[in-house]
């Protein structure tokens, strides 16, 4: 069992250098070169070893290397070793970055033998076959993720990823706007140990980016957000967003682009506050959400017995939120049409399979999410109320995993709690209805005998995309929804 | 009451030459002490001597054997003993951290008459404010890195749904080992009979010692003892320009008690204390920045090592580093509110370079020893520039005429001859076999260190570099083998492959120099090498032992295998005929 062991007695293994010419890759036009660009192949360490891992470069391009320095550090089947150089001369370019695998023979990198080749043999690199990499750094365009990075703990920004921005319905972030992404006034770049390395991946350049941190420190989820093209750049006179062609299919950019100029033309006095990040997301939102042709039913519905029920289930750890899911999502089994959703083309409509409950949260630095109660319908109420209190947990402590708040196939939003009678929501883009709660209140009604009564009602009052939804689904829809209220014992089942 | 040895010789003589007339003399006073003694205690001292004496009054006799024996220099003696009077205690140690207690227990088992004077926690830094209290955190925050490491996890088929954990609670546990330690090391003490009392001490002469507490009229008093031990440890070093505040500018004192996580933390110096709160940090949610006046990180370490924990410790995680500058200026912030401003310095140029705004700064830039206090001019003695009271290598405190000061000894961080727990430990231990008459000289170079990160990284002796000088300087030529914990078993078993073991020796006899290690419970592993040093094995000696497969050991099994010496393996003597073999695997 012992016997495998490969041990590095020796450090250092030399590169394999070869001329240009070698690499049958070269195209006539370098050939005139005379060669005095070289490869650096990925060296064979071992008998076995078929391919290598870039541990790291130990020298970056444009730097003078000379014989026998070490110049990259490779993971092979059975150790880490150092490589040397057999040349002197300038590492050019490198094609294989750190933390990505070539196999034994390929190329990782150009290294020219004078100064004056240092430009032709950044250029090399465009020739092989192999991502461009003309930067100083290795670009992170290279197919191999360093796998590593999981384990950093980075905290999930519940930032809306492009393709499926995060429903941003219309309950206002009660709590206090977070600082503002600014730049510092000193004109310094404070960014931090995260948010560079971010940087450096996405490729955003810093100086260009605004930071929400304290005065105006750019944070990991500025540099996030700037990627994704959600947020606008934050200075507001010199630079263009130099961040936003670097955004791949920016899907909400074309909103926010629109939104950078209206909030970057200030009229009066005033002191202008740029969006944070979470701020700018929530407004390329609402301005997409502007080209859903929306259609809004209202419906009262007696909630004595639900109340009563919950007072029951309470103790049980039952809470509000997770009973009010259940109830719609059993309701929601007999009108598939209204968690269904518009295809992006506005040609057909997607009948999602599965119930998910997307529920609007503030949160307290003044953000908004949607954490998201999968399978509602077949989840038990218990089972769902403990599902509900994790993910809220978690999402203070922003947590999530995009598919915990991005996967909702129907929202609700509740603002009874602050004694609100009705109001509208905004339907998220991407999604079929909203449904807006109102409190429970004590109501004189007339009842059914012709007698006056007092009954606890609640209005309720969807936003629906009429494209797919009309008038009368969203009322047959109601009326399930109010007998399940109403005779709610079934949701203990 | 155990028996009380009333003098000693220091291992120097202040009757230089006079060999002869020394000797007689002592021969003399020894036996009038001991006459002294004898009447005091009520017993015969003419008891029958053995090396190992089961009764205190045969150990003192033995002990005076070997020292009328001529076994070693005897210095001067004290007048007091001579004339009679005796001492309250044998050993008096100073301090009750580790080294203290190492010290106290080594004393009782050598029968010695020990008490402890302590001023602030039974257990002193180590366990109260250092490593120990570390160590917790660093288990908690260990696993929350683990169980947040998804890729890691699901390459073992494991899933975990969302970690989170309770800072309070982390912090908690870290506060409840310190306690327990505590409680159990002062019962320990309080079991062999070792007094405590209470106060900070501080020399009246040779052998007495007062002690208080300030505001405090309860404690204190005054105590003799015929040998002293100062062991009164270290605080955290804050270079000047740098205000504490406790709260967003900390040592390590005010960072185990993890009242808060910042989100971004400085953290001043990138020794073992930096590293482990880095580790510490960034597994709960932190993004550090080291700021190291040196001009690489971890300057203490091999520089090959160095490169393999910036590339597992540093790289992957959200650590950032400034190098070559000195954090002149540090001026608190307020959480959440105002940042922690930190001007930097170019070490070189000395020019301000920049100024760093972060949420938290932790200063772990060393420690000074704690000295102050102690009344070293009434014996004669006074620290050094930096504090440190000077000693021999017997661990003798030398005195301002740069002769050892008779009978106090000093050991530990005070000394400053290697500031970790364990070393203050052997060092107490040291200083007990020199005062019973033992010449004993702790090798400092078999002494192991390790620092506690996840992978841990332990070492012993001296690194490549520093030994490939020595083999300039003394003309041997140096080896150096490695192995790496990605061909070891148990540690693919464990998907833990990063890491490496070096060992760096002399190829001529293969005496061991250095053995440096990182990877999973390198901490653990080092202790093979460090025993190999201590007892001046070579490394071909090694080859022979035996390593339970598949265990991590065997990562010092492949590298110790893999060396190759020049001088032959010493012949073994032939293995006893029942040999228990255990089958593994």
């Amino acid at each position: 069992m012992k016997g495998f062991a490969s041990v590095t007695r020796t450090t250092k293994v030399a590169t394999c250098v070869g001329g240009a010419q070698r690499s049958g890759r070269s195209t006539a036009k370098r050939l005139v070169t005379r060669a005095k660009v070289r490869e650096i192949f990925m060296p064979a360490l071992s008998s076995t070893m078929t391919e290598g891992k870039i541990v790291s470069w130990l020298k970056g391009s444009g730097e003078k290397i000379t014989k026998g320095e070490s110049i990259v550090v490779v993971e092979s089947d059975k150790a880490d070793m150092d490589v040397e150089t057999f040349y002197d001369g300038y590492i050019g370019s490198i094609v294989v970055p750190d933390g990505a695998t070539a196999a034994v023979g390929e190329p990782i990198a150009y290294i020219a033998e004078t100064e004056a080749e240092l430009e032709e043999a950044k250029s090399k690199s465009g020739g092989g076959g192999a991502p461009a990499a003309a930067a100083a750094e290795p670009e992170p365009e290279a197919p191999a993720a360093p796998p590593a990075e999981a384990a950093a703990p980075a905290p999930a920004a519940p930032a809306p990823a492009p393709a499926a921005p995060a429903p941003a319905p219309a309950a206002p972030a009660p709590a206090a706007p977070a600082p503002a992404p600014v730049k510092r006034a000193d004109g310094r770049v404070i960014a931090t140990p995260y948010a560079k390395k971010l940087a450096k991946e996405l490729g955003v350049d810093l100086s260009t980016l605004g930071g929400s941190g304290p005065n105006g420190r750019i944070t990991a989820s500025d540099v996030e957000l700037a990627k994704s093209g959600g947020a606008p750049p934050a200075a507001p006179p010199a630079s263009t967003p130099a961040a936003t062609p670097a955004a791949p299919a920016a899907a909400s950019s074309p909103p926010a682009k629109k939104a950078a100029p209206a909030a970057a033309a200030p009229s009066g006095d005033g002191e202008v506050v740029p969006f944070t990040g979470m701020q700018a997301a929530v407004s390329s939102n609402m301005i997409a959400s502007l080209e859903i042709p929306v259609s809004r039913v209202a419906y009262t519905i007696t909630t004595d017995a639900f109340d009563a029920l919950y007072k029951k289930l309470k103790p049980k750890g039952v809470t509000m939120t997770a009973l009010l899911s259940k109830a719609v999502a059993v309701a929601l089994t007999k009108h598939p049409i209204m968690y269904a959703a518009c295809t992006p083309a506005g040609d057909g409509i997607i009948y999602n399979e599965n119930i998910n409950i997307a529920v609007a949260v503030a949160m307290p630095d003044g953000g908004l999410i949607t954490p998201v109660l999968q399978n509602a319908d077949k989840t038990d109420i218990y089972q769902l109320s403990r599902n509900w209190g994790d993910l809220v947990t978690r999402a203070r402590g922003k947590q999530l995993a995009p598919d915990e708040y991005s996967t909702g196939t129907f929202t609700i939003s509740n603002l009874g709690m602050y004694g609100v009678d009705k109001f509208d929501a905004i339907l998220p883009s991407g999604t079929g209805t909203i449904m807006a709660v109102g409190g429970s209140k004590p109501t004189v009604v007339a009842t059914a005998d012709g007698k006056i009564g007092v009954e606890k009602q609640m209005t309720i009052n969807l936003t629906t995309d009429h494209r797919i939804i009309y008038g009368a689904d969203a009322a047959e829809f109601c009326q399930t929804l109010k007998a399940v209220i109403e005779n709610p014992d079934d949701l203990t089942m | 009451m155990k028996g009380k040895t009333v003098t000693r010789g220091t291992g120097l003589s202040p009757f230089g030459g006079k060999r002869s007339c020394r000797r007689v003399s002592i021969t003399t006073v020894s036996a009038k002490v001991n006459a002294v003694d004898s009447l005091k205690r009520g017993v015969g001292t003419c008891a029958k001597v053995s090396t190992k004496g089961v009764s205190s009054s045969v150990r003192v006799a033995s002990v005076w054997r070997e020292r009328t024996g001529g076994r070693r220099d005897q210095g001067s003696v004290s007048c007091r003993a001579g004339g009679g009077s005796a001492y309250d205690y044998d050993v008096c140690i100073i301090g009750c951290g580790v080294g203290g207690h190492g010290a106290a227990l080594h004393a009782v088992q050598q029968g010695l008459k020990t008490c402890i004077i302590e001023g602030h926690d039974i257990g002193g830094t180590c366990v109260n404010r250092g490593c120990v209290p570390s160590k917790a955190l660093l288990a908690a925050s260990g696993r929350i890195r683990e169980m947040q490491n998804e890729m890691h996890l699901k390459a073992m088929g494991i899933q975990v749904g969302s970690v989170s954990f309770d800072r309070q609670g982390v912090a908690d546990h870290a506060n409840q080992l310190a306690s327990n330690i505590q409680g159990n090391l002062k019962n320990s003490l309080i079991a062999l009979g070792v007094d405590i009392h209470t106060g900070m001490g501080k020399f009246v002469d040779n052998h007495t010692i007062s002690y208080g507490l300030p505001g405090r009229v309860d404690v204190g008093g005054q105590l003799t003892a015929k040998d002293i031990i100062i062991a009164t440890g270290s605080v955290p070093f804050v270079p000047p320009g740098i205000k504490i505040d406790g709260k967003t500018v900390f040592t390590s004192d005010h960072a185990l008690k993890l009242e808060w996580i910042p989100d971004w933390v400085a953290i001043i110096g990138s020794g073992y204390i930096g590293l482990e709160f880095s580790d510490v940090y960034t597994a709960l949610g932190s993004e550090v920045t080291f700021i190291e006046a040196v001009d690489k990180i971890m300057p203490g370490f091999d520089n090959e090592i160095a490169r393999l924990a910036q590339r597992t410790l540093i790289t992957p995680r959200n650590i950032d580093f400034r190098t070559g500058v000195l954090a002149t200026n540090v001026k608190a912030g307020i959480p959440g509110v105002k940042p922690v401003e930190i001007e930097l310095t170019d070490f070189k140029t000395k020019e301000k370079v920049d100024v760093m705004e972060v949420d938290a700064c932790l200063v772990a830039t060393g420690r000074v020893p704690f000295t102050q206090g102690l009344s070293l001019d009434k014996i004669g003695a006074e620290t050094d520039r930096r504090g440190f009271v000077p000693v021999t290598e017997k661990m003798e405190v030398v005195g301002k005429n740069g002769k050892p000061v008779p009978n106090v000894y000093c050991i530990g961080d005070a000394n400053g001859k290697y500031m970790l727990a364990h070393a203050a430990s052997a060092q107490g231990i040291s200083a007990i076999e020199n005062i019973v008459g033992r010449s004993h000289v702790l090798n400092h170079l078999s002494v192991p260190a390790a620092c506690f990160t996840h992978p841990e990284v332990s070492f012993v002796g001296l690194t490549e570099e520093q030994a490939r000088e020595k083999a300039a300087e003394e003309k041997f030529e140096v080896a150096v083998v490695k192995t790496s914990f990605k061909a070891n078993s148990k540690a693919l078993a464990e998907l833990e492959g990063d890491g490496m073991a070096k060992a760096i020796y002399r190829k001529d006899t293969g005496e061991i120099l250095g053995v440096w290690i990182i990877g999973l419970h390198a901490a653990d592993l080092i202790h093979e090498a460090s025993n190999a040093v201590a007892t001046n094995q070579t490394i071909q000696d090694l080859k022979f032992n035996v390593h339970a497969h598949p265990t991590l050991s065997e990562v010092l099994d492949e590298l110790f295998k893999h060396a190759e010496v020049d001088a032959k393996p010493k012949p073994k003597s032939e293995p006893p005929k029942k040999t228990a073999v255990t089958a593994a695997s």
